[in-house]
């Protein structure tokens, strides 16, 4: 395991360079102008060219990666063009408000997924089955910004129950997990969950049903065990598959979703994007795909330890 | 009927999670456009929204803007400084004589030190607190100006690098920062420009709001400055908050989460009339023009197919698709501006009379006139691009003119602008759609007809050359009486119309809503606001 885990850490410093190079190059392949960050559109080309020297981006592509790498290994993600603010603080603040969303969508959609799909599952075939594959395709195929539009337009708009928008009536900054706070994170987290819910569900769903024709099911309920006992049986052969799919949907909520995020204006790694692509302020564009590509690279490392943790078979080495 | 009730039903059993309280009196909470808080170190970024609410509830300029009224042009006035004159000898130095009692938040005085100090900021990059990024905010809207001597306490020299006597108007973009203020961060800080970031997150200005909270990308809360030189303002306190989808800061109004949003949703409109909020709108010095290109060959070169297509648009009708939110353009300002001038051609729709030009000039049914327009899908300030340019296009085709259009990315077709239509950039296209602020000379015709301005210079795409119009200009900025200053850009402003050299199609009314709580509000003809004026009742 150790040496797995090591040979899985080396890998990643290449898929970290990888990364790296194709957020920047990428980047600046996109259209647009990233001084129009600092200058206005219409000022004097004497103006642009000072500024554009000041900032180095008149330096030749590959000496502007070199030069931003040299500082990313040492920690610095340098500092926006917008604000002029360190890169990291602004995504340090938004990662914990994506974090924040991420887990409660999270539990919400896989909770149901989970339910839904081992119902599904279990009794395959039955109004309960059906019913879950409709909600689970329903999740899947409706637009998460369209829902959370209607969302917002029933339950704030109309009923004026819940927050339209933001992260707590004082901004993030002041953040308690009361209600006053926790409202805000309803209608985002439900809009977030929809997706992952219909694709656990379909997931958990078709494992399950595997599972429950495997003959040792049909050996432990000839040796007596019944409903609980089975299942926990099935349970525990179905994680490995399921924890896999979930590993693979929290990276998802975790990158953060620039269209929900934008809709609810809620100020995480998907709101920082969304203004970093509008204005081309590249190193937070760049710091920020970065960070979160090496957050996925390392969640899908931790579910292959944690998968190969539950499931023994799963051979690494 | 089974729908009401259940909303009903939900209205009645989730009591305890109404939304949050009604704001304290005197608070306003203001949604922008803006995707992030505007700098608020002094310059702000963000276009003129920066300007609108960190600028000048924080800050003040030498000048001014008017924005007391709704019905009158605004026009430049008397801020930290009184009074003002030129060197009878030497037309490159101002004299600036400045109020004697005003204080930065922090109460430090203002004085002619402050000016000089301020002026370094963006111009002299040996100062200690030089900021290159203030540079491109400021200097760009203050060309000619250069640099600034202290005369004694309370008067400032301005030198500028040519006689220029649209200085004063430039001047409302620099606003006064508090050096004393910036001197105590910068003890704290390893660097200058750490230095500036400690300054915006908690910045000394003289303006009639001074910062209480910060939050970075999310808020940024301000309270009336009760030791204001001028008139205080009225509410206690405001609060900014950047929600940068439309139909986001529509929700946040309906569901009282904002008192006040800029620019709604258009097709939220009448929800939010029937929810009885008010929306507001006036006339901006904006211009959404298609502006053409004079190179050689060219068809836009003739006069008579660029007073054609003047002609042939029904302007009335694109408001009426605008749900009347723009005002038809009949030159860069509007008449009743003192810069209009009266100019003998009027832009109008007379479809017969554009036929008749066009076939003057050489066009009809047996020789169509294709031209190409290169355009944007959307962008800051280009209103709805797509659908109107599709209305002027079968408004064109009317008349005999075929419209095609190359569609750009926004920040593409800005980057094109300053390459000039003989660039390959261009694509070969006739004319560029690229709206524009024209609150001061420069950035309404200077630099679009001024040879000198012809690309990649400034905006001059379309490479306009004329020893006339370039007299005129120069003419415009040795005027240093304001009326006659005044009466020499009317003069430009006419010919320009006269000969015209855009097709000028609308201006953006700025509309915003906001609840019928917030009283006082006035929307000048500006692209600013005066936030001293309203309050909640």
């Amino acid at each position: 395991m150790l040496f797995y885990l090591i040979r899985r850490l080396i890998y990643a410093v290449p898929i970290a360079l990888a990364v790296g190079f194709v957020c920047f190059m990428l980047v600046q392949i996109a259209p647009g102008d990233p001084i129009n960050a600092i200058v206005p559109p219409d000022a004097p080309q004497d103006v642009v060219d000072q500024v554009r020297r000041d900032y180095g981006l008149d330096k030749p592509l590959p000496v502007q990666f070199g030069i931003w790498l040299l500082k990313v290994v040492q920690g610095d993600l340098g500092r926006s063009l917008a604000t002029g603010r360190p890169v990291w603080s602004d995504l340090q603040s938004a990662i914990g408000n994506t974090l924040t969303l991420a887990a409660s969508a999270s539990l919400l959609g896989f909770m149901l997924g989970c339910v839904l799909g081992g119902l599904a599952g279990t009794f395959r075939g039955s109004i309960l089955d059906r019913a879950a594959v409709t909600i689970a395709v329903a999740g899947v195929s409706v637009p998460h910004y369209w829902l959370g539009m209607v969302l917002v337009v029933i339950f704030s708009v109309q009923l004026n129950m819940l927050p339209a928008m933001g992260a707590g009536p004082g901004g993030s900054a002041d953040w308690a997990w009361d209600w006053e706070h926790m409202q805000h994170l309803v209608l985002p987290s439900i809009t977030l969950a929809v997706i992952p819910m219909g694709i656990v569900t379909r997931t958990v769903r078709g494992i399950v049903a595997e599972i429950m024709n495997q003959e040792f099911v049909v050996a432990l309920r000839g040796k007596g065990l019944t409903g609980w006992g089975v299942f926990l049986h099935v349970v525990k052969n179905a994680a490995p598959n399921v924890l896999a799919v979930l590993g693979l949907q929290l990276g998802y909520l975790m990158g953060g979703s620039i269209l929900v995020e934008t809709v609810f204006s809620w100020p995480g790694t998907g709101l920082l994007l969304n203004s970093a692509i509008f204005q081309r302020d590249l190193p937070v564009l760049q710091g920020t795909i970065l960070v979160l590509s090496l957050f996925f690279v390392a969640l899908n490392l931790l579910v292959d330890l944690v998968q190969t943790a539950l499931d023994p078979r799963i051979k690494r080495a | 009927m089974l729908r009401r009730l259940l909303l009903a039903a939900c209205a009645a059993a989730l009591p305890t999670i109404s939304a949050a309280p009604a704001a304290a009196q005197g608070t306003l909470r203001i949604g922008m456009t803006a995707a992030d808080i505007p700098l608020t170190h002094g310059q702000p970024d963000q276009g003129f929204e920066g300007n609108r609410f960190t600028g000048i509830p924080l800050y003040d300029g030498l000048t001014q803007w008017d924005l007391s009224s709704a019905e009158r042009p605004s026009v430049v006035l008397p801020a930290l400084a009184t009074e003002w004159s030129v060197d009878a000898n030497d037309r490159t130095r101002w004299t600036f004589r400045l109020r004697r009692d005003v204080r930065f938040h922090d109460g430090s005085p203002f004085n002619a030190e402050a000016v000089v100090w301020n002026v370094r900021k963006v111009l002299d990059r040996e100062a200690a607190h030089f900021d290159p990024r203030q540079v491109g905010l400021t200097a760009s809207r203050m060309p000619t100006l250069r640099r600034a001597e202290v005369i004694d306490e309370f008067t400032v020299a301005l030198i500028t690098s040519e006689p220029d006597s649209l200085l004063p108007i430039n001047l409302t973009n620099l606003f006064m920062a508090s050096p004393t203020h910036w001197a105590a961060m910068r003890a704290a800080q390893p660097s200058a420009e750490a230095a500036w970031n400690a300054f915006a997150a908690n910045p000394s200005g003289t303006g009639p709001f001074r910062v209480t909270r910060f939050v970075p990308r999310e808020r940024l809360e301000m309270a009336r400055n009760d030791n204001y030189w001028g008139t205080k303002a009225k509410l206690d306190r405001v609060i900014l908050l950047p929600i940068p989808e439309a139909n986001a800061r529509t929700a946040a109004l309906l569901s009282n989460q904002v008192d006040w949003i800029e620019a709604p949703a258009p097709d939220s409109v009448p929800q939010m009339r029937s929810r009885n909020m008010v929306i507001t709108q006036n006339l901006q010095p904006h211009v959404w023009p298609w502006q053409p290109c004079f190179t050689a060959g060219n068809p836009m070169t003739d006069v008579r197919v660029r007073r054609a297509l003047n002609l042939a648009i029904d302007r009335e009708g694109l408001r009426t698709l605008l749900g009347g939110f723009m005002v038809p353009a009949q030159g860069t300002v509007a008449p009743g501006h003192p810069w209009w001038g009266n100019p003998s051609f009027q832009i109008r729709t007379d479809r017969a009379e554009a036929r008749r030009l066009l076939a003057e000039a050489g066009y009809g049914p047996q020789r169509p006139l294709t031209l190409k327009v290169q355009i944007s899908a959307s962008g800051s300030g280009q209103m709805q691009p797509l659908p109107m340019n599709e209305f002027l296009q079968q408004d064109l085709r009317q008349v005999g003119i075929n419209i095609e259009f190359d569609v750009v990315e926004w920040n593409t077709l800005f980057a094109n602008w300053r390459n000039g239509c003989a660039h390959a950039s261009a694509r070969g296209a006739h004319m560029t759609n690229v709206s524009f602020a024209a609150m001061d000379p420069f950035f309404a015709m200077v630099r679009f007809w001024d040879s000198k301005m012809a690309a990649p210079v400034s905006n001059n795409w379309g490479g306009f050359n004329s020893p006339r119009f370039d007299a005129m200009v120069a003419e415009a900025r040795n005027s240093f009486e304001p009326a006659a200053r005044d009466a020499a850009l009317a003069r430009l402003h006419a010919a320009g119309v006269e000969e015209a050299l855009f097709i000028w199609i609308a201006h953006d009314v700025s509309p915003r809503a906001m609840n019928p709580r917030v009283r006082g509000y006035v929307q000048p003809q500006s692209w600013f606001v005066d936030l001293r004026l309203p309050f909640i009742q």
